[in-house]
């Protein structure tokens, strides 16, 4: 008989009129998320929020500058041309990416049922919509910084 | 082609507790042929070598939903989970997690039923009807709108596999908010009202945070996960426009 | 039963999540990385601070950053959850108490740089 390990856990308290037979073993949840690869995907893509709120405070500091006048904008300009600010918006664009991804990948199932054309509307074809939203919205916005006058 | 083993490994979480303060893995070896099930071979071990092992079965056809447990890490049913799949070994099997265990492979269900009691799982009509109105009809479109989720056998895998029931017991859980989806989606129910306490509740729909594994493991294709994040657009709607149409009492 | 308020954090989740995964990508990609390597006075401050000035632009800066932070706080939350961290008051304060901060902050600044 081999004995790999024992999980430590606690227990319920006795019930049934205090039978120390009947003593169910509640198994701990610590560190539940390395127990699997799908865990470890959800984990990754809950910390994106990191990111997103990072570039949220860099777009508030932003707009704290140019409220605070030329120089001040200037300042956050420069700023932004630092290596370090670039390394770091690679970083942010790598998590931005996985939270697209994983956000249209979810959003199906957050849909009631649709149908079009008298057939029910599948998952791939919701997150590819989400896709080509991007795609569209990310072009609107490059004409919009580029072409405002 | 290689050869078919003989024997395969089996390592199964043992838990008595007249004899144990805590959970002890036992490693048993079992005669193998490529269609047996992780069932049959917990059932070779019980009949012929340690007839203390403890596991709950029934069917062997994945539609009662007994055999729920952990192989390998994965919540499985082990009537449908097959040896050949697993070769070389070993196979490790575990009580359901996320559950209490109770003995060996047997989990502690009474939460779970008790959930599920208190989502009213049965049609409430929308008005009283006599015989003489005859059955309900349903077009193809209407029972398209609940079928995939009455497919539900009860099994708890999908408990196993979600995270925030773990961390929170208390999470009425895929299985139930699934099944209250499915006779809210009827087009025979009038409970929907009765129903959104659950859904709008601290243990109902907002607990879920959409890890989608739920969906993953299930055996029946029931998809809980959709059940659960669309009706939080419902509980959503009705947290928002609750003080607009004045609801006299609670019926 | 008791009610959960979660609807109102979730909406802002998911508004900020949805426009995240819209212009997200886009919007770090050339804030951060094509502007400042490229050398373009694309956001040169007379231009910026007309798009700041015109109500299109106030609003889209404005729900940008308003929906961005709601949307990493409320996460944030249940992530710290999901590592046991319970969602006390402390938990919640801190969250979305920063959420709040950065909230007022560009909601005051977009209103000094005036119309």
């Amino acid at each position: 008989m081999s004995t790999q390990g024992r999980p430590k856990g606690e227990y319920r308290s006795a019930q049934h009129g205090g039978n120390s037979m009947h003593r169910p073993y509640v198994r701990p949840m610590a560190g539940w998320w390395k127990r699997d690869p799908f865990f470890m995907r959800y984990m990754a893509r809950e910390l994106t929020a990191f990111a997103v709120g990072a570039f949220a405070v860099i777009l508030c500091v932003g707009v704290l500058r140019l409220a605070q006048g030329e120089a001040a904008w200037n300042g956050w300009l420069a700023a932004l041309r630092s290596p370090a600010s670039i390394a770091l918006h690679v970083v942010l664009l790598v998590a931005m990416a996985v939270h697209a991804k994983s956000w249209f990948e979810i959003m199906p199932k957050t849909m009631p049922m649709i149908h079009v054309g008298g057939k029910r509307l599948g998952a791939q074809t919701i997150t590819r919509a989400g896709w080509a939203a991007t795609l569209i919205a990310s072009l609107l916005l490059i004409a919009l910084v580029w072409g405002w006058r | 082609m290689a050869e078919s083993p003989k024997t395969i490994d089996v390592e199964v979480l043992r838990y008595r507790p007249e004899q144990e303060s805590e959970p002890v893995w036992q490693r048993y070896t079992v005669p193998y042929t490529d269609d047996m099930s992780v069932l049959q071979a917990l059932q070779q071990i019980k009949d012929d070598q340690d007839g203390s092992l403890s596991f709950r079965w029934s069917c062997r056809m994945a539609i009662c939903g007994s055999c729920g447990m952990m192989v390998n890490g994965k919540p499985h049913l082990s009537c449908q989970t097959f040896l050949r799949d697993l070769l070389p070994g070993p196979v490790r099997i575990e009580a359901l997690a996320h559950f209490p265990i109770e003995r060996d492979l047997v989990v502690s269900v009474d939460g779970f039923v008790k959930k599920l009691e208190g989502i009213k799982p049965y049609i409430i009509p929308k008005e009283p009807r006599t015989l003489a109105q005859g059955e309900y009809r349903q077009t193809p479109a209407q029972l398209e709108q609940f079928e995939q989720f009455s497919g539900c056998i009860n099994c708890m895998l999908c408990y196993s596999a979600c995270p925030q029931f773990g961390l929170d017991p208390s999470f009425a859980g895929p299985g139930v908010l699934a099944l209250l989806h499915r006779y809210n989606a009827d087009s025979r129910d009038g409970g929907q009202a009765l129903r959104m306490e659950v859904l709008g509740s601290t243990e109902g729909v907002w607990n879920c945070t959409a890890v989608g594994y739920c969906s993953e493991v299930c055996p029946k294709g029931v998809d809980p996960a959709n059940a659960v994040n669309q009706n939080k657009v419902n509980s959503a709607k009705d947290y928002f426009l609750r003080f607009l149409s004045p609801r006299g009492s609670k019926s | 039963m008791k009610r959960s308020h979660a609807p109102i954090f979730w909406l802002l989740f998911g508004g900020g999540g949805m426009l995240a995964a819209l212009f997200g990508t886009a919007l770090v990609l050339v804030t951060g990385i094509v502007v400042p390597l490229s050398g373009s006075d694309v956001l040169a401050y007379p231009r910026m601070l007309a798009l700041a000035q015109s109500v299109v632009g106030k609003g889209f800066v404005l729900a940008v950053i308003v929906l961005f932070a709601w949307h990493a706080a409320h996460r944030i939350l249940c992530s710290l959850h999901d590592i046991g961290i319970h969602k006390g008051l402390v938990a919640k304060l801190t969250c979305y108490g920063c959420a709040m901060a950065i909230s007022l902050v560009a909601a005051a600044s977009l209103w000094r740089v005036g119309f």
